[in-house]
């Protein structure tokens, strides 16, 4: 699988990250660096700091201490809709999609930045605005098609099960086009058949699209499979750092996130 | 326009069909698909020159008269035109079930001696590089879908358009090769070998010839009146004998459009979309159209659940005569008049079948509910007695004769006879040649005089329609001697929208129980309705409350079954419903959705006998398999229940 992958140089550099809320330390010196092209996991137990450095890297939270690369651009302070537009896009661990919209409608939003006519045009839907919708909407039904959810394009999402969901909200990053994806534990709550098929959509992601791909994930034997690097967080703090089979030979790792023996 | 023009003499296989159709109705749509959420259309001669590139293509390959390719994937015109391809060089398609698991693929790649394989997609591509090691003769794969083949460097793997590129190229070192090729067929060729699904046993390879696909069809769409101007939806497995008739043989004599939908999931909304004039569908997909119907219903507004509730009450009364064109009273037409313009036709074209003019059902019985339903809204849907043997028909209902209960009367040139001990046996244009190398099976089914063994047991009623009672094999006796037909309690059962599968025993034992399948949709929506909380299948079948729900649901057949003297012994005395749904990927079901009693019988021991004893519980431990072929197991207590059994009512509920 891995053998075709062309894994490039550093797309994405954290350096010396700290995060604390008040007196809660939520992240302390966290340094990694994500290449172009490789499935990156970051994982760890409950309250490990995942969601918290995810959320540093799309700006959602401005971190107290250290530095942020992305495409050698180095920033200290940016906000969700920078990183959107720099082509970080990303999914919730609680799904955040719009209930009351149809699949189709949802994934149209993630084209939203790459709409360049103003509110006015697209309300009158008129000339360009249309020609724009149009081909927007080629890019929506090539991710549609893509994850296989043509029956669901005019569902509304909050009727569709907790599974599909997640696909969708897989799409609507997808119809972004971005050159990183974060996915924040795209399979929490699935049953086996469901993890297996959004593995092999995030596989295909990132094999046929080259996205780079940043995951956390609970489910240790999904992020083993798929990952090419694995960075290991616990308590705020980094444990480790390496392919699969180092961090699953680490001693720390073992006694922290697997779980030593007690029986 | 779609006959007249046709000599059968000399279109007799399908790429004369095909270039005799390019030629006089060139601009008319031949296929249609959607793709990117867009019907793209092809029209007759588009078809043509696709399948005459794709056709060189597998010539260049080195395909040649009488190898077989095999053709696997969902409805696409691409691999529609992949057969037609093949069989313009003289080659043999197989259609293969898009969803076998790949030892079963193994199976039928193998006896049929498959050198090619067009396949849809990447997930058909890997099944196939999963058996390719065991396949020597099979030499090539082509594969429709591009997507995630991008790494597939294997030499033996190629894409379809390469190969239509290769044939056009042939075509032009090779001028007047492609006529010749497809001249030198004619009637008596084999058409296509499919392979039938088999409640017991491997497979079978039924070898088909042009004439029996032409002729059939042919004396159906004179039965019927299809012409070039009808439209059918292809979304029913491309290894059926049925969609080779509907969406191949009569296509192709008609000269009709078949449009496939966008994937096997999207095929309701399909139907919407496309209104077809022509149709078929199993029973279950009528059923599962009307759960759905009437789901919705039950969500409704009060005013618009008391208007359906009653103009349906409408259509029951007199919807069906109207439809059969018998006098009605002025007062209910102008009734009916107003449901339909309230009701029937809003209703109707929700579900996509406004524009049907003709429809078929068939395979196994429908509930006479559903049948009722569909009929008194007006659309014709008709009984049909089919098997691949006969590619497809043997009994038609005739338009004005529907009787709910029969499969009607022979299709044009179909003779019928029933054998002493009560099996159907037929003749006809369509009989099949035999099965691919397996003459003993061959001379079992078929008589020296060309007569059809149909397995079936059933009888000619005094309107000259066919009546199908059961499997002749199934037939059996409960110890007392009663008849007993599992299929047709079964049926009854099914019949309930909250029962999806039933599997009865009573063969050689005292009384009659049943396993149930719960139908998760149905009894889903129920159990919401109620504020049931569960988790799933086995959660939800376990509930006392759904047991409840079930056993009135049998005890209901129970009193059916308690009015006919025949049947009265066979009331169900106990029942269990089973912690799993029955699954073809777990052999307990074939393809085509038929129960395998042998194989639930051996799986199932354990439960069998618990409902022959006076347990109430019983622990088991079943084995799934996933459709990659890997499996996993699931325990269960399975809770047992008695049901209530009437004295023999006779004829008193008259």
């Amino acid at each position: 699988m891995a053998d075709h992958r062309k894994i490039g140089g550093v797309l994405l550099n954290v350096e010396g990250i700290s995060l604390s809320f008040g007196g809660v330390k939520a992240l302390s010196n966290i340094s990694f660096d994500v290449r172009e092209g490789e499935v990156r996991s970051i994982i760890g137990p409950n309250g490990a700091g995942k969601s918290s450095m995810l959320n540093c890297i799309n700006g959602f939270y401005h971190p107290q201490e250290g530095q942020i690369t992305f495409k050698g651009e180095t920033r200290k302070q940016m906000e969700p809709h920078q990183a959107a537009a720099q082509g970080i896009a990303r999914t919730f661990q609680n799904i955040a999609l719009f209930k009351g919209m149809s699949t189709l409608d949802n994934i149209m939003t993630g084209r939203n930045l790459k709409m360049k006519q103003n509110f006015l045009m697209q309300a009158l839907y008129f000339g360009p605005a249309r020609r724009e919708e149009v081909e927007h909407r080629k890019v929506v039904e090539e991710v549609i098609d893509f994850l296989e959810i043509q029956s669901i394009r005019k569902t509304p999402v909050g009727k569709l099960p907790y599974g599909l969901q997640k696909r969708v909200e897989l799409g609507r990053a997808l119809a972004a086009e971005p050159d990183m994806l974060l996915l924040d534990e795209p399979m929490a709550g699935m049953n086996h058949e469901e993890k297996e098929d959004m593995c092999r959509y995030i596989l295909d992601v990132n094999d046929q699209f080259g996205t780079t791909i940043v995951l956390i994930e609970h489910d240790m034997s999904v992020v083993m499979d798929i990952s090419d690097r694995v960075v290991v967080l616990d308590y705020g703090k980094m444990l480790a750092d390496g392919d699969p089979d180092e961090v699953r030979a680490n001693q720390d790792v073992i006694d922290a996130y697997l779980g030593v023996t007690h029986d | 326009m779609a006959d007249g023009a046709t000599p059968s003499q000399e279109l007799d296989t399908f790429p004369k069909l095909l270039l005799e159709n390019a030629r006089i109705r060139g601009t008319r749509p031949a296929s249609r698909e959607k793709d990117l959420g867009i019907w793209q259309t092809w029209t007759w001669a588009d078809a043509a020159t696709e399948i005459r590139a794709l056709a060189l293509g597998l010539k260049a390959l080195g395909v040649e008269r009488g190898d077989t390719v095999c053709v696997c994937g969902d409805n696409r015109p691409h691999l529609y035109w992949a057969m037609t391809a093949a069989q313009a060089v003289g080659a043999i398609p197989v259609p293969v079930y898009q969803d076998s698991v790949a030892d079963e693929m193994h199976y039928i790649y193998e006896h049929a001696e498959a050198k090619f394989a067009v396949v849809e997609n990447q997930e058909q591509v890997d099944k196939l590089l999963e058996i390719k090691d065991r396949l020597p003769a099979l030499k090539k794969i082509i594969y429709n879908d591009t997507r995630g083949m991008l790494h597939y460097d294997q030499d033996f793997l190629d894409s379809y358009e390469d190969i239509q590129e290769l044939g056009r190229k042939y075509d032009q070192d090779n001028p007047g090769f492609y006529e010749s090729s497809i001249a030198e067929a004619n009637g008596s060729d084999t058409c296509t070998m499919l392979y039938t699904s088999g409640t017991t046993g491997r497979p079978k390879g039924v070898i088909l010839s042009y004439g029996n696909m032409i002729d059939t069809a042919q004396n159906s769409i004179d039965l019927e009146g299809l012409s070039d101007q009808d439209e059918m939806l292809a979304y029913l497995p491309m290894a059926w004998i049925g969609d080779n008739i509907f969406s191949i043989a009569q296509s192709y004599v008609a000269g009709y459009c078949v449009s496939c939908p966008e994937n096997s999931d999207t095929v309701l909304e399909d139907l919407r979309e496309i209104g077809p004039s022509y149709f078929f569908a199993p029973p279950r997909i009528f059923e599962n159209i009307l759960t759905t119907v009437m789901i919705r219903i039950e969500d409704a507004a009060t005013i618009k659940q008391k208007m359906f509730r009653y103009f349906m009450g409408v259509a029951k009364r007199v919807g069906m005569d109207i439809l059969d064109g018998k006098s009605v009273s002025l007062g209910d037409k102008l009734l009916y008049g107003l449901g339909n313009l309230l009701i029937f036709a809003p209703l109707k074209n929700v579900i996509g079948i406004s524009k049907v003019r003709l429809a078929y059902t068939g395979g196994v019985a429908i509930g006479p509910d559903i049948f009722i339903f569909y009929r008194s809204l007006g659309m014709n849907l008709k009984q049909i007695y089919a098997s691949t043997e006969a590619s497809v028909f043997i009994t038609i209902q005739r338009d004005g004769e529907v009787n709910p209960d029969t499969s009607g009367k022979p299709a044009i040139g179909v003779d019928l006879r029933i054998e002493d001990d009560g099996e159907v046996m037929f003749k006809s244009p369509g009989v099949f040649q035999s099965y691919f190398k397996n003459d003993e099976a061959t001379r079992e089914t078929k008589t020296a005089d060309g007569w059809v063994h149909t397995g079936d047991a059933g009888y000619i009623d005094n309107d000259g329609d066919l009546r199908i009672i059961d499997r002749s094999k199934d037939v059996g006796k409960l110890n007392n001697g009663a008849m007993f037909a599992p299929n047709f309690i079964e049926n009854k059962l099914k019949f309930f929208p909250h029962i999806k599968e039933a599997v009865t025993f009573g063969h050689g034992r005292d009384q009659a129980t049943a396993f149930i399948n719960i139908d998760l949709e149905s009894v889903g929506n129920w159990a919401e309705r109620k504020n049931l909380a569960y988790s799933g299948y086995m959660d939800l079948a376990g509930q006392d409350i759904v047991y409840e729900l079930i056993q009135d649901c049998v005890e209901q057949v129970n009193r059916d079954l308690a009015e006919d003297e025949n049947l009265s012994a066979s009331q169900i005395s106990r029942f269990l419903i089973l912690h799993k749904e029955l699954d073809a990927d777990d052999g307990e079901l074939t393809r085509t959705r038929k129960v395998r009693r042998n194989i639930i019988a051996e799986k199932y021991g354990e439960l069998i006998e618990a409902l022959y004893s006076d347990k109430t519980h019983c622990l088991v431990e079943a084995v799934v398999t996933f459709e990659d072929g890997r499996t996993d197991s699931v325990t269960a207590d399975v809770v047992i229940r008695d049901t209530k059994t009437n004295m023999p009512t006779q004829a008193a509920a008259e």
